[in-house]
């Protein structure tokens, strides 16, 4: 069998979904917490309290402009560390994944599931700031602050996905440090979360231009703007794209490093 | 009646190294089978590409009519697995775990609850199905992944090393378990470095070593063929020297530091030519499984 056939995608991750979810439920809260909490003070730090020494930006409060930037990257982070920490836990430490394989599930089942389970609960994670952000009423509009929920979830599955690449890979935790520093930190500072890309030096912005989480924030922006985003097919397409490589790759290399 | 279990000239290789040459292995239909054999002789990976997990470079597996790997996942519905090192969900419950499990076989939370009390007294764990993992005692997590094994009430189950780490008691709790299942038809493939637990359990066994079959048949039949009915241990300073001079009243020995095996048919013309010998310590026994084992894999250490 070649370990990089495409994978096979079946209704079989279902059972796995649910005993990740059965986990979550019993540690809700601190999860929760968890999620919401450290976003939600750094959005409100900021946008409070550096977002008064700014003007507006775009016609809107900095305090806006920030809550989309973190809608995505709270979702993202939530969605990598899931399928970094946890995943790589059920994977080599608990060899959870080992018991289910011994079941009648295939190792794509098993994947399929850390990519679901990875996009469900870094989805919990933007739908609270979204709630924040409700709450609080800086959406311009309500019903096109509706379509960051789909838009919510595929970021969750393209960070999942992405983060699966790295816990294939990795040998231990410590290994996670590279992904963080040299792919995470630089989205976050370089993507647009806390200040428009154009006000960087070109050079940086056409790094940030290959960046998925750029994509994510060019559609959140305007939805919660209460705009239309422009270009809506080429940001999706590139989500899509980081997604599918990405989800296809981990399936080669987790393949590869347990079924040989 | 065709084995439930058929491994013709199977074969593995990682690089340069042959881990599994041409191994040949049939399981009949409620036999309990033992694989035998020191570390790195193959075992686990024979476990795996039975499992489907690995995919053999040579030769062919059949469980009951399915090929594998290719039917792999329908075989497995069929088949209980009791992995080497405890897999448990340390978030669950003993309950829990089981429910959990069951799902992946695609069973329905209400078949799956029906099972498992029955499960759960089998493994001497009534009182414990909303314990948390944590709270069990080693030799309750194996009962509980011996339970876990049976959610699917298997026809064939599969087990790694099923009692290392145990103490003796826990030990004989699974044995006991294993025994009830052979009386219920189950069919049983196990792994194991315990020559006891092999000869009690194991209908039949192949001993491996180098990915090779070195020997197979029934325990018994083994000890019989492969070596003397009796054994006398020596220990002491000058057992080398005893051995060039008394040697002859055994028919083999064999010499390992300061401890002498002698192997023969006549333990008491032993026992007369150690009369002379005050500073050497002794023990005389039957010859065992343990005894073929070593005779045929030898003495030296496997990890060293």
């Amino acid at each position: 069998m070649n370990a990089f056939a495409p994978p096979r995608l079946s209704l079989r991750f279902l059972p796995v979904w649910r005993r990740h979810f059965l986990v979550w439920r019993k540690l809700a809260i601190p999860s929760i917490l968890g999620n919401l909490a450290d976003p939600m003070f750094y959005m409100l730090g900021f946008g409070y309290g550096l977002g008064s020494l700014m003007p507006r930006i775009d016609g809107a409060s900095y305090l806006t402009f920030l809550s989309a930037g973190t809608l995505c990257y709270s979702t993202m982070n939530s969605a990598s560390f899931e399928v970094l920490y946890s995943g790589f836990s059920r994977m080599h430490v608990q060899k959870t994944w080992e018991a289910m394989l011994n079941a009648p599930l295939a190792l794509d089942d098993v994947l399929l599931a850390e990519l679901a389970w990875g996009a469900s609960k870094s989805m919990l994670s933007g739908l609270a700031i979204l709630a924040v952000i409700w709450t609080l009423g800086l959406e311009h509009d309500w019903t096109m602050s509706l379509w960051t929920i789909p838009l919510v979830l595929l970021i969750g599955l393209t960070f999942s996905a992405m983060g699966l690449v790295v816990t294939a890979l990795s040998p231990s935790y410590d290994f996670f440090m590279y992904y963080f520093t040299l792919a995470i930190t630089p989205m976050v500072l370089l993507c647009g979360v806390f200040y428009p890309m154009e006000r960087m030096p070109q050079l940086l912005q056409v790094v940030a231009m290959f960046l998925p989480l750029s994509h994510a924030i060019a559609l959140a922006r305007p939805l919660i703007l209460g705009t239309i985003p422009t270009a809506i097919g080429w940001h999706v397409l590139n989500l899509l794209l980081w997604t599918g490589a990405s989800y296809w790759l981990a399936t080669g290399f987790t393949r590869r490093r347990l079924l040989s | 009646m065709p084995p439930l279990v058929s491994i013709r000239s199977l074969g593995k290789r990682y690089g340069a190294t042959e881990v599994v040459r041409g191994l040949d292995i049939d399981i009949g239909a409620g036999e309990c089978f033992g694989l035998l054999g020191p570390n790195g002789a193959g075992k686990t990976t024979t476990l795996r590409m039975l499992l489907g997990l690995v995919q053999p470079d040579a030769g062919e597996i059949r469980i009951g009519g399915m090929a594998i790997p290719r039917e792999a996942r329908e075989a497995r519905q069929r088949i209980g697995v009791m992995p080497q090192m405890d897999n448990l969900d340390p978030d669950f419950s003993a309950a829990e775990n089981l429910l959990v499990y069951g799902r992946y076989f695609g069973l329905n939370d209400l078949t799956i609850r029906a099972r498992i009390p029955a499960l759960l007294e089998f493994a001497g764990l009534s009182g414990k199905a909303d314990s948390p993992i944590a709270t069990l005692s080693g030799g309750m997590k194996r009962r509980l992944t011996l339970a876990r094994a049976l959610i699917n009430d298997p026809e064939l189950i599969v087990l790694d090393e099923p009692t290392t780490g145990l103490d003796p008691q826990a030990r004989h709790v699974i044995w006991q378990g294993l025994r009830r299942l052979t009386q219920q038809g189950k069919t049983i493939l196990l792994t194991t470095h315990f020559m006891e637990e092999a000869e009690r359990l194991c209908d039949r066994l192949t001993i491996v070593d180098h990915g090779q079959t070195i020997a197979s048949g029934r325990p018994r039949d083994l000890i019989d063929r492969e070596i003397e009915p009796f054994v006398t241990e020596v220990f002491g300073e000058s057992v080398a020297q005893w051995a060039e001079t008394h040697g002859s009243c055994c028919e083999r020995l064999e010499l390992s530091g300061e401890s002498l095996y002698c192997y023969g048919r006549d333990p008491d013309r032993v026992r007369a030519a150690l009369q002379h010998a005050p500073d050497l310590h002794y023990v005389q026994r039957p010859s065992n499984l343990e005894d073929v084992f070593l005779k045929l894999t030898g003495r030296e250490l496997r990890d060293a």
